[in-house]
């Protein structure tokens, strides 16, 4: 069929112009691409390339070592070990659980470990690597890295995890880490970034709390270029991380094992500190915890056990516990009634067995009565009634500062936790905190260390430094730190007089070494090694007339928690001290036959550095006393080490 | 009107029909190609394989294709034109009747060498078809009802088995490829700014029945718009793809990062960077001035077919050359302005660039047709 010219025309007309109008339209959109490109090319350009480089560069946080722990002799309390783990980003992974299984043959895992992989990998996001088994040994780490090419998505790894080689003897003084909990994000105004990773580990109780900012180091950071789905494809550059500053501390490792190993079966605490310096060289609490439970995350059921022990091992009774300290307080009422001229030493009171004061009846220990006694021998044979009326003719004030010169009623500056401050009456406290005026039979009851008087075992260590050297020795726990070493507490003279001094440390002798002496069954044999001190025995409880009356004073026949502290202080060498210490064992029963065989082991092991000598002891009782060292559990097994030999 | 009305003086016959060919568009296409290479190359990380390799190999059967189809006389194909498209259109049966009998999800046929997906072909059959259409209907009854609703018809069930795929990018490439050549072929301007006039009111509905109780479209409907308009408000979810790929544009800048040294496709911060998103990493290492060759290079070969359709008297090939040319711009400007944040994320990809057989050798087809109606046109 032909058309007609003219439809024809028309029609290519048509075409022409509609095909100019759409040829137009599409340069036209096409000039609007371009426009559209130049925006974002060339206006926005760099708003985008920003955008672009926030996408590729993430900053991660290189955690620094933290620094190590040491005792005064360079033996290692707390240090870093490498921590081999396995690590499976789920992510990478078709079958999870082939490759869990794959893992099993390789390595030692038990239905548990599995459990607790699965469980995080269900957790956690599929992104981050999962830690599906660590503290493995060298040889399965290297087993799984040859084996990496068949288990798709596990990565072996390494990091660093607390470790402290000596175990339940530094639980309390150097504490231990854990990961940064919640509590703790809000309870601290660091704002370190360290503590946003997670599982990063912190300083909880003990010198490792304390000291946390020396030992934590500061982070370092790495520049890595990450792809889409966050897998590090390459490490841009990296700002190392500072290694935390290495602490030594004055406590010999050695002694703090044989003061643990002394303790052991006790509720007790030991202090032992260097009169000259004020350096603690033993800090004993027991029982004790292994610390590196706490590490590595305590079951439930370890921790259970911990917390139901009616012996309370968590708690560090040398700084944290606060006792009566009975007789072991009485050179203070001694020395502020000799400072106040209130009594000649050789002046004797008479002991009738009781006092009657403000129509109360106060009883000495013995019920018979001391007969007619002076300063030396109310020490020596621990009268009480001396010291009733010594209070009445000094005044609780002139006691209580006189307790407070000797470091009694202060809370002393040493980094370990709650160091507690004791409490050291006075008439106005009582006023404000028991809303009652002060009585006489309060400063009856104060003069022997009992009713309101609270020490620590630290405070009554210092006490006894103090009374060793006139001086006012403060302790010191941290040697140094990245090897500065900090200022001793030798202190500053007391500024009592030598005579007064003299008068006291004569009796504190007198109690150790003479017969009739409360400490005399635990003399030391050896001249060179003898200790001047003090036994105590204070009551929790009040003994009704009933009692008295019945004559129910025995220990013994009383349940664990009534029974009484058992205390001592002295220090040794008597006749130029060394060292001082303090012991107290909780519901112990007498000062005499609890504590001081306790102070005179320690002080034996102290002075010679090593076991107690048998030939130190009086021939009599050296077949008990070595029975009862060779029980201990003494542990030796790390060799001495420099502060800086390990990284 | 037809090429056998026209009268004769010389046709090109036998091979020396080769030196009739359009060849700038064949150099231009060829250029383009080359882009795709250079950029498959660089987003597997400087390797041939495994995009590169494939795409050159069906460059070349595609340039071979373009040739011999080349060689077919226009009007042989205006007259198959009606049964091309009847295939074209059992084909979308065939994959719709056996996708929904166990083939799957499968939107191709294997034919051996490669996977031909028919709404791929259909592009071509339709174009060609409603060409052969508007070169048959008397162009005094084009604008009458009836005979703009057969090619409405026409166009409407190859729309309609694209969208039950469902493949919402080719549907709408149909869509505008047919209305463009009813268009072209001068149905009434009334019927189109009707359409746009109806569109645009829809589109204001759906917006204003928003939060009503008429609401016309599902609430996450609603939110894939929302997505769309503001893509940083869901920067990690429906967002993902075009806020990276704005970054990866934006962070080229006037020169670009350098030839493979694009962050946001080697770190696979880009989605689909080889195939749909392949221009975000050439803009991204080869910048501005990359990204406005390549448009550049896109403009020329549709100015080459412009100008060959105006030159020709025949109306067929006219129509057919046109159509070809407003195909190929519907490709790459949807793309573009997809990756540009301008439309939304529907899966077109970039023509002759993007990885990818069928559409690289369906387009390679199609210039075959628009060649052919070149070299036999009448002159």
């Amino acid at each position: 069929m032909r058309r007609s010219p003219k439809d024809t025309e028309e029609s290519a007309a048509i075409l022409s112009r509609r095909g100019l109008v759409m040829g137009g339209g599409m340069l036209a959109f096409a000039g609007v691409l371009g426009l559209r490109m130049r925006h974002l090319q060339v206006e926005q350009a760099d708003q985008f390339r920003l955008l672009a480089e926030e996408n590729r560069i993430s900053i991660r946080l290189l955690p620094p070592a933290r620094g190590q722990i040491f005792d005064r002799n360079g033996l290692l309390l707390a240090g870093n070990e490498q921590n081999y783990r396995v690590t499976m980003v789920r992510d990478e992974v078709d079958d999870p659980e082939q490759v869990l299984r794959d893992l099993a043959h390789l390595i030692p895992m038990t239905n548990e470990d599995m459990e607790r992989a699965r469980e995080e990998l269900r957790k956690r996001s599929r992104l981050v690597p999962v830690t599906i088994a660590d503290r493995l040994s060298w040889e399965d780490l290297s087993q799984v890295a040859v084996n990496a090419p068949a288990l798709p998505g596990i990565t072996p790894d390494v990091g660093l995890s607390r470790i402290y080689p000596r175990g339940a003897d530094f639980a309390h003084i150097v504490g231990y880490v854990g990961p940064v909990s919640d509590y703790d994000l809000s309870r601290i105004e660091d704002k370190d970034p360290l503590l946003q990773i997670p599982k990063f580990q912190i300083g909880k109780t003990g010198s490792e709390n304390k000291l946390e900012h020396n030992l934590r180091g500061k982070a370092g950071t790495k520049r890595v270029e990450v792809n889409a789905i966050g897998r590090v494809m390459r490490e841009l550059g990296r700002d190392e991380s500072q290694k935390g500053a290495n602490v030594q501390l004055t406590i010999n490792a050695e002694l703090q094992n044989f003061v643990q190993a002394r303790l052991e079966g006790e509720s007790a605490a030991a202090v032992v500190i260097e009169v000259e310096t004020g350096d603690l060289v033993a800090i004993g609490s027991a029982p004790a915890f292994d610390p590196n439970l706490f590490v590595r995350g305590i079951s439930v059921k370890d921790y259970g056990e911990l917390t139901n022990n009616k012996y309370r091992p968590l708690a560090n009774k040398a700084v944290q516990g606060t006792y009566p300290p009975g007789s072991t307080f009485k050179m203070v009422t001694a020395l502020a009634a000799l400072e106040a001229d209130e009594i000649d030493p050789e002046e004797t009171i008479w002991c009738g067995g009781y006092a009657e004061v403000a129509n109360r009846r106060f009883h000495c220990w013995k019920r018979g009565g001391h007969g007619h006694i002076n300063l030396r021998n109310s020490l020596k044979q621990s009268c009480d009634v001396y010291y009733y009326d010594l209070a009445q003719r000094v005044g609780i004030e002139k006691i209580s500062a006189m307790a407070r010169r000797l470091g009694l009623g202060e809370r002393h500056d040493v980094p370990m936790s709650a160091v507690a401050s004791g409490l050291m009456p006075t008439k106005a406290w009582k006023r404000e905190n028991r809303d009652n005026d002060w009585v006489i039979g309060d400063s009856l009851n104060a003069a022997i260390g009992q009713g309101f008087v609270l020490a620590s075992p630290l405070q009554l260590a210092v006490m006894a430094a103090r009374l060793a050297t006139n001086r006012a020795v403060s302790p010191r726990l941290v040697k140094s730190i990245d090897g500065v070493e900090t200022a001793s507490g030798a202190g500053e003279s007391l500024g009592l007089s030598d005579a007064m001094m003299a008068h006291v440390q004569g009796g504190m002798f007198a109690v150790a070494n003479e017969s009739g002496g409360t400490g005399y069954g635990t003399r030391i044999a050896e001249k060179s090694l003898r200790m001047a001190g003090k036994t105590g025995t204070s009551q929790v409880r009040n003994i009704t007339k009933a009692e008295r009356a019945r004559g129910v004073f025995r220990n013994a026949d009383l349940p664990w928690e009534r029974r009484d502290h058992a205390l001592y202080v002295g220090f040794a060498p008597a006749d130029a001290p060394k060292y001082a210490v303090s012991v107290v064992v909780e519901h112990g029963g007498g000062g005499s036959t609890s504590a001081a065989p306790i102070a005179r082991d320690v002080m034996l092991a102290a002075q010679t550095g090593g076991m107690p000598p048998l030939s130190a002891y009086p021939s009599a009782q050296r077949g008990r006393v070595s029975s009862a060292l060779k029980k201990l559990r003494i542990w030796n097994p790390y060799e001495p080490q420099a502060p800086d030999s390990q990284a | 009107m037809s090429y056998l009305e026209y009268n004769v003086k010389s046709v090109p016959s036998g091979l020396s029909k080769i030196l009739y060919l359009n060849w700038p568009v064949v150099v231009l296409l060829t250029a383009i190609a080359s882009v795709g290479f250079l950029m498959l190359y660089s987003v597997a990380g400087g390797s041939m394989m495994p995009w590169a390799e494939p795409q050159m190999k069906r460059f070349a059967l595609g340039l071979f294709l373009m040739i011999s189809v080349a060689m077919i006389p226009v009007w042989f194909l205006r007259n198959i034109a009606g049964a091309a498209y009847a295939v074209s259109v059992l084909l979308l049966l065939a994959v719709e009747f056996f996708g929904s009998t166990g083939m799957g999800a499968q939107r191709w046929i294997d034919v051996g060498f490669m996977r031909l997906q028919p709404s791929e072909l259909t592009k071509i059959t339709l174009i060609m078809f409603l060409a052969a259409y508007y070169d048959w209907v008397d162009i005094k009854k084009i604008s009458r009802p009836f005979w703009v609703l057969i090619p409405v018809l026409i166009i409407a069930v190859p729309v309609f088995l694209t969208l039950r795929q469902p493949d919402l990018g080719t549907a709408l490439l149909l869509v505008f490829g047919g209305g463009g050549l009813m268009f072209l072929a001068g149905v009434h301007w009334a019927y189109f700014a009707a359409v746009v006039g109806g569109a645009a009111g829809l589109v204001g509905a759906v917006f204003k029945s928003r939060g009503t109780e008429w609401q016309l479209i599902k609430d996450y409907q609603y939110r894939r718009i929302d997505t769309f308009i503001d893509p940083a408000s869901d920067p990690l979810g429906a967002g993902y793809h075009i806020t990276q790929s704005k970054i990866a544009l934006g962070s080229g800048g006037w020169t670009g990062r350098g030839y493979m040294q694009g962050t946001q496709s080697r770190l696979n911060f880009l989605p689909e960077k080889h195939t749909d998103f392949i221009f975000t990493t050439l803009a991204e290492e080869f910048g501005f001035i990359g990204g406005i060759s390549l448009l550049s290079l896109y403009v020329l070969v549709l100015v080459f077919c412009v100008i060959s359709a105006l030159n020709n008297k025949d109306r067929f090939a006219s129509l057919l050359t046109m159509g070809i040319g407003l195909t190929f711009f519907l490709f790459f400007a949807v793309n573009m302005s997809m990756v540009m944040g301008l439309a939304p994320v529907v899966g077109v990809p970039l023509p002759m660039v993007s990885y990818g057989g069928s559409a690289m050798i369906v387009l390679l087809l199609a210039f075959g047709l628009m060649q052919s109606a070149h070299v036999h046109r009448p002159r």
